[in-house]
């Protein structure tokens, strides 16, 4: 199968999204530049990949939401296309209106980089479906803006279509005030839309994929996708 | 003959806020660092963003209609922030 990355000006994790799905995962990978206005019709998934897009000006992906290709990303994910947004791309894709909320500034202001761990909320998906619900997978956050913010009523849905993938967690999966390190609402770190076709999450998957770094929860969700789409 | 439309120009002053209700952790911060020096009386501290533009359209109706249809695309998000449009014709 066949990943795009998508490349906003002030993208950063764009290599490294590349990186853990050529080399780790094995699958092809290629960069689609931000004015381009078609995607590629091999494409099966595409990244939104973590950084800073536009300086993070106004608020962050609020400026690339309105690249030329998102236009092109929002057809493909209404047509059903699979999405995958972290950290800055799960950014753009709740102000592109693909997925609900929004992310607010981290509860404490801080900018937080830490390894957290992830509780798998739901394995029913193409993102998660090498993992088992209830599993405990670490993966590191890097960022300011990740406390996630939804009405109560986008919550409850949330919770009942089961469209949450990841909680933060305490490193035996409990998932407590603690475990939370920037606010979300619920310890959401991830959700999907209601296809389950986009995933939108603040941890940095493709930041663990590489056994060198001494860990690679991480290429779990890019084998799964790998994995549901071959 | 070609009718002409007299276009004015206006400048727009937005003042954007969190709703009520979201928590602003900037706003909570500069509120007690207030109270840890002389000002325990001041409460209620809100950080909101303001937007300046010009704006060229007909009449001042228009011009609102424009700078809103603005402020809910893209210079606000409607889900967390709240926004006052100011017009001036300068």
């Amino acid at each position: 199968m066949k990943f795009g990355i998508v490349v906003f000006p002030g993208s950063n994790c764009d290599h490294d999204a590349y990186h853990a799905t050529k080399k780790n995962a094995k699958q092809e990978a290629v960069f689609m530049w931000h004015k381009d206005t078609s995607i590629p019709s091999d494409i099966d998934c595409i990244i939104l990949p973590g950084g800073f897009s536009y300086g993070d000006y106004l608020r962050c992906g609020a400026i690339a939401r309105f690249s030329p290709i998102m236009n092109e990303v929002i057809n493909f994910a209404n047509k059903g296309g699979y999405v995958i947004g972290i950290c800055n791309g799960f950014q753009t894709l709740t102000e592109a209106g693909l997925l609900p909320g929004t992310l607010l500034r981290n509860k404490s202001l801080n900018f937080v980089c830490a390894d957290i761990h992830l509780k798998v909320m739901n394995n029913s998906n193409i993102f998660t479906s090498k993992l088992k619900t209830g599993d405990i997978i670490r993966i590191p956050i890097a960022h300011g803006e990740g406390n996630y913010f939804a009405d109560d009523d986008s919550i409850a849905m949330l919770e009942d279509e089961k469209l949450i993938a990841f909680k933060y967690c305490t490193k035996v999966g409990e998932i407590t005030d603690e475990s939370n390190p920037n606010g979300s609402l619920n310890n959401i770190a991830g959700i999907m839309n209601k296809g389950r076709n986009i995933l939108g999450m603040m941890p940095h998957p493709e930041r663990y994929s590489d056994s060198q770094l001494g860990c690679n929860d991480g290429l779990k969700i890019f084998e799964s996708i790998a994995h549901s789409l071959k | 003959m070609k009718k002409r439309n007299f276009m004015k120009m206006y400048q727009a002053s937005i003042q954007i806020t969190l709703k009520k209700g979201i928590l602003d952790v900037q706003g909570k911060a500069v509120e007690n660092a207030l109270h840890a020096i002389e000002f325990p009386m001041l409460t209620n501290l809100r950080i909101g963003k303001h937007v300046e533009l010009n704006v060229e359209a007909e009449d001042k109706e228009k011009a609102n209609a424009l700078v809103t249809d603005a402020c809910n695309k893209l210079v606000a998000n409607p889900i967390i922030e709240d926004f006052k449009i100011n017009l001036t014709e300068v």
